[in-house]
């Protein structure tokens, strides 16, 4: 039921109110239609996550290649042996952040 | 998919895997909060392949599994009796009523119509005028903007012929409902992605603070999952009580503000009753006053807290509850596999897609008898 879906945001219609902001959203090829009344800051390549509809969150890039970068790290360090002092699980602990400039800042 | 696929690569899994086993020392159990998460996790044979000392414990976060009977008796009543267009989600269709489910009342003539969008249920309360169209509103945070929206929408499109029967959850209550219960065995959370994606993460503060235990912000796909599971584990062996944003690339800490403000300004907190828990107080939505013209319960005269007389017909069999908070897995229920399957469920985990249930059922053949 909360399943939400990562589309790339091909076109936003100009026309929108603070209900809707229509747009053309492709799912690996099919495309809906959306609303990004929820993320007004997301431009045309962008990625959202979709749930019923509505886009609920810019994909933050940045943060997906951080992500990746660690994941790829954690495998050198473990096949090196010692254990690394990093904060578990995440590149950096993510206490209270200022919001990254452009990003899934809403 | 971009931001999908790389995120089942199976090198990944094996490192994250491999990470986990010698991370764990001694026997946790974790609760992965949402039914999308436990989907996730059965339907990609993760819960097979982690190391013995980690016990998966599938929470409540499964909308449908915890609409309480009375619901389901009410939108079966509205459809049947009242000659509306009900619309749905289509995981609501199949659970089990007192008398019946929606697809039987749709067998019998009723006008039960899936949507895959709210804003669909609007389309169609503007294209038929004539007809009074109710929404059956139901799910977490994730859900409860996109279902507030439609009411401003259906206002702005003036139109009298549309409203909702809410029955949304809260994700916090049932939480703190579960680590209140003095049987819980759960020493850490993966908190639901996407209702954090909504709601943010410093809701769970206090709740970190309150309990003592870890709390992971948590994705759907294997490598978030196993990510999570490791970042949970990791806090669990260093005794620290964290919260840590493992889906770092859908959820921002202050959340959504405008999906926030959208779901405010139409729906305030009540008291809800929760299928195989019980009533957890300020855990559901209902619609304000403001907007009464669009609240099915007040347009047809229903009364919400319905008597118990229907949540004790709910009992029979179904040991929901036991699943739901943690104390039995799935196929450790009598009825599972037997009296209790897709096709003749007891209780909506064996309906739901979500349902702990009816992934087990389904992926897992139910003989995962782990304790």
């Amino acid at each position: 039921m909360c399943l939400a879906i990562p589309g790339k945001v091909l076109s936003v219609s100009p026309v929108a109110d603070e209900v809707n902001r229509p747009a053309v959203v492709s799912f690996g090829g099919i495309r809906r239609d959306v609303n990004l009344c929820f993320v007004p800051q997301a431009q045309p390549g962008d990625y959202v996550l979709v749930h019923v509809g509505v886009a609920l969150s810019v994909v933050d890039e940045a943060e997906a290649e951080e992500t990746f970068r660690y994941l790829k790290q954690i495998g050198e360090l473990d096949e090196l042996g010692p254990e690394s002092e990093e904060a578990p699980g995440s590149p950096a602990p993510q206490k209270a952040r200022p919001a990254p400039p452009k990003s899934a800042q809403a | 998919m971009k931001h999908l696929t790389e995120y089942r690569d199976a090198r990944l899994v094996k490192r994250l895997l491999e990470r986990l086993r010698k991370t764990v020392s001694k026997k946790w159990h974790i609760m992965e909060v949402c039914g999308g998460q436990t989907h996730g996790l059965v339907r990609h044979g993760i819960l097979d392949m982690l190391p013995p000392e980690i016990s998966m414990i599938h929470g409540p976060g499964c909308p449908v599994c915890v609409t309480p009977v009375s619901h389901i008796d009410t939108a079966v009543s509205l459809a049947l009796d009242h000659n509306v267009i009900l619309c749905s989600f289509g995981d609501m269709l199949r659970v089990p009523g007192s008398s019946g489910s929606l697809l039987q009342a749709r067998a019998q003539g009723a006008d039960v119509r899936v949507v895959y969008a709210p804003y669909e249920a609007v389309q169609l309360a503007q294209q038929q005028p004539d007809r009074e169209v109710v929404f059956f509103a139901v799910g977490f945070e994730t859900t409860a903007p996109a279902n507030a929206l439609s009411v401003l929408q259906a206002h702005q499109l003036g139109l009298k012929n549309y409203s909702l029967l809410t029955a949304h959850v809260l994700v916090p209550p049932a939480m703190t409902a579960i680590m209140s219960d003095p049987e819980t065995r759960v020493n850490a959370f993966l908190a639901a992605g996407h209702v954090c994606a909504v709601t943010g993460m410093q809701v769970y503060e206090p709740f970190v603070k309150r309990w003592q235990v870890p709390v992971v912000v948590t994705g759907f796909e294997p490598v978030d999952l196993l990510q999570g599971i490791c970042t949970a584990a990791e806090l669990l062996e260093s005794s620290r009580a964290e919260l840590v944003n493992q889906y770092r690339r859908a959820v921002h800490p202050e959340g959504n503000p405008f999906a926030i403000k959208t779901a405010d300004a139409v729906f305030e907190k009540s008291l809800r009753e929760w299928r195989g828990i019980g009533e957890i107080p300020e855990s559901g939505l209902r619609l304000r006053s403001v907007w009464s013209a669009f609240d099915a319960f007040q347009k047809f005269g229903i009364n919400p807290e319905l008597p118990a007389a229907s949540t004790a017909a709910q009992q029979q069999q179904c040991r929901s509850g036991e699943v739901m908070k943690g104390l039995i897995k799935p196929a450790q229920c009598q009825y599972f596999g037997t009296g209790c399957t897709p096709e003749t469920p007891l209780g909506a985990p064996m309906v739901s897609s979500e349902g702990a249930c009816a992934a087990y059922y389904q992926y897992v053949g139910g003989w995962h008898h782990e304790s």
